[in-house]
């Protein structure tokens, strides 16, 4: 057992799933010409802790009223999403190349009402946040023992309603609720989510009462252990801030903030499977 | 002028929410406070537990109130009428219309009636800006019983809606029977049609008062029900009397008159007049003055119903 409780074989196994979510996202964004791999890549490990590991789910019954509710904020984090869900038996993988199609119930964004596992449709900076301060609090009048989490880009945190959202949830004390903040941004000057300022963010978040740690986002240790430290933190929400990397796994995507939302074209797709160990 | 005795649309709601409350443990409400115009002070007094006040935050009240709502609750969620559908717009649209979360947005302090605090608090757009939502339902009741019956109506159903009340007492005009996508007949007539809501009802029925002392018999129906639309009694009054008059508290161009034009435009076109605010923002003045200063008079009503009857060939 490691520090976070939970076992070696566990977290090579997470690995491989991360992996396969990855493969996932560059045939996704490459087969529907459109899409964000920079953001989805950098999400991934997050994803992956939460789906296949921490989160209370039934695919057989997606709207179990006593789940766990994850609420991707970052909407356009769609594609790792839809991949955890599938690869978790929420729906045939088969479908995931359709992403982005006329008629897809994987839409660009992630839409609650296209596809089961989704919790909330997403997009507008900040509103998917405010959902699940709303769904925790309804989780926590209900005495439901569902926990709420919300996954933030930093580029969002920008976003007034971002700040609202948190205010809220530290006002109603809300120990149900982690808001995990994908701090990818490359760019310490001009990048989405630091032009404004956003440092020092842990310092903020602290004084909007949450409990705050950071850690590295790619490493599930950290994860588990941020998410079991949430776990024990009563009377007030959790705020993990996890450093990712932007495009995460793929060499020529790390860090360039030109694959925000760019997808790969053949070459580069293959390429980048080529690094993920996956056939095109 | 009839003597009629008024009644707070905000107090309908209040207490409709209340009885909401006892009725359904699953009901909960949210207001965005704006210093004393509080609607959910008697439902939070009553059930604590299940009312929050989100202060200043207009957008967050909607994005909460959606993710309380997708628990299968039914919300309420009370704020002035230009913040819930003007600063909260696209958390409206996305949070609450797209998620097709189980929100009721009760919108107090619509239209020129706000009075004093002028242009940036008056609302006249957002008859405009909710029906062009998908999956929205969009109410303007015409008095405080009609109020009482639509908010207490609309948590029967699982989806959004928008209900408008006003800052002024109104006149009571009905009993409260109001059935959502149901125009109400308030007066019979067959020379002219007026279609009406809002604060703009007790008007119409002055109108058609008048113009019965001068021999013309005029219909006058509650639009209050704005979506669903009752297009069906629409097309039959454009039938039965041939020309229609529409007042409303809202800008012209995107209202309750637009509305009618286009529903009876496809099989039944007749000419219809609006009497409306312009294409103008509000100011600051006495509320009711401020109606006729925007050409929202009785008198006006009345001389643009004498054109629509002339123009009908019905008078010379």
């Amino acid at each position: 057992m490691s520090e976070s409780g939970v076992p070696p074989a566990t977290v090579a196994e997470l690995q491989t799933a991360a992996r396969q979510i990855r493969q996932d996202v560059i045939r996704m964004t490459y087969h529907a010409g459109s899409g964000h791999p920079g953001g989805n890549l950098s999400v991934a490990d997050l994803i992956t802790a939460l789906v296949f590991h921490e989160l209370r789910l039934d695919p057989e019954h997606p709207d179990w009223p006593d789940r766990d509710r994850l609420v991707l904020s970052k909407g356009h984090a769609a594609p790792a999403l839809y991949s955890a869900l599938a690869h978790r038996g929420f729906f045939d993988p088969s479908s995931l190349l359709t992403l982005r199609e006329i008629g897809s119930p994987l839409q660009g964004i992630v839409d609650r009402r296209k596809l089961p596992g989704v919790e909330a449709s997403t997009g507008g900076p900040g509103q998917g946040l405010g959902m699940a301060v709303g769904i925790a609090l309804d989780a926590r009048l209900a005495k439901r023992p569902s926990r709420v989490y919300a996954i933030v880009g930093d580029g969002e945190c920008e976003s007034g309603l971002t700040w609202e959202a948190l205010l809220a949830g530290g006002r109603y004390g809300l120990d149900n609720l982690v808001v995990f903040v994908d701090r990818n941004d490359p760019d310490p000057d001009r990048g989405t989510g630091n032009r404004m300022g956003l440092e020092p963010l842990a310092d903020k978040l602290r004084a909007f009462r949450y409990d705050t740690l950071e850690i590295d986002g790619h490493q599930f240790p950290a994860i588990f252990e941020g998410l079991a430290r949430a776990r024990a933190t009563k009377g007030r929400p959790s705020a993990i801030i996890a450093r990712t990397v932007k495009g995460k796994g793929v060499s020529f995507m790390e860090n360039q903030d030109a694959w925000h939302a760019r997808p790969p074209n053949r070459e580069e797709a293959e390429r980048a499977l080529a690094e993920l160990g996956g056939r095109p | 002028m009839v003597e009629r005795k008024s009644a707070s649309l905000a107090e309908a709601y209040s207490q409709a929410l209340v009885e909401l409350g006892e009725r359904d443990p699953t009901v909960v409400a949210l207001d965005a406070d704006t210093s004393g115009a509080r609607a959910g002070a008697a439902f939070e007094k009553r059930f604590p537990d299940r009312f929050w006040d989100l202060g200043m935050m207009e957008s967050t009240l909607m994005t909460i109130a959606s993710g309380l709502a997708l628990g299968g609750r039914t919300v309420y969620a009370s704020t002035i009428a230009v913040f819930a559908a003007g600063a909260a717009y696209d958390a409206v649209r996305q949070s609450v219309c797209y998620n097709r979360a189980n929100v009721k947005i009760v919108a107090t302090h619509g239209g020129l009636l706000v009075g004093g605090d002028g242009a940036t608090r008056q609302m006249l757009e957002d008859i405009a800006l909710m029906r062009s939502l998908p999956g929205m339902t969009v109410i303007v009741p015409g008095d405080a019983p009609t109020a009482r019956t639509a908010v207490l109506d609309i948590a029967s159903f699982d989806g959004p809606a928008y209900v408008r009340l006003t800052r002024e007492n109104l006149p009571v005009l009905t009993d409260g029977t109001f059935t959502l996508g149901h125009a109400a007949q308030l007066r019979e007539g067959s020379d002219l049609t007026i279609v009406a809501i809002g604060a703009m009802l007790a008007r119409a029925l002055d109108v058609a008062e008048e113009l019965h002392q001068a021999g013309v018999e005029a219909r006058v129906l509650d639009f209050a029900s704005i979506k669903p639309a009752d297009e069906k009694t629409l097309i039959q009054a454009a039938r039965d009397t041939g020309a229609i008059l529409t007042m409303e508290e809202h800008n012209v161009l995107t209202g309750l008159g637009t509305l009618v034009a286009s529903a009876t435009a496809t099989t039944q076109p007749v000419p219809v007049r609006q009497v409306g605010v312009p294409d103008l923002f509000g100011e600051s003045g006495d509320p009711w003055k401020l109606l006729d200063h925007y050409g929202l008079s009785q008198k006006h009503a009345l001389d643009e119903a004498w054109g629509l009857l002339k123009l009908r060939g019905k008078v010379s």
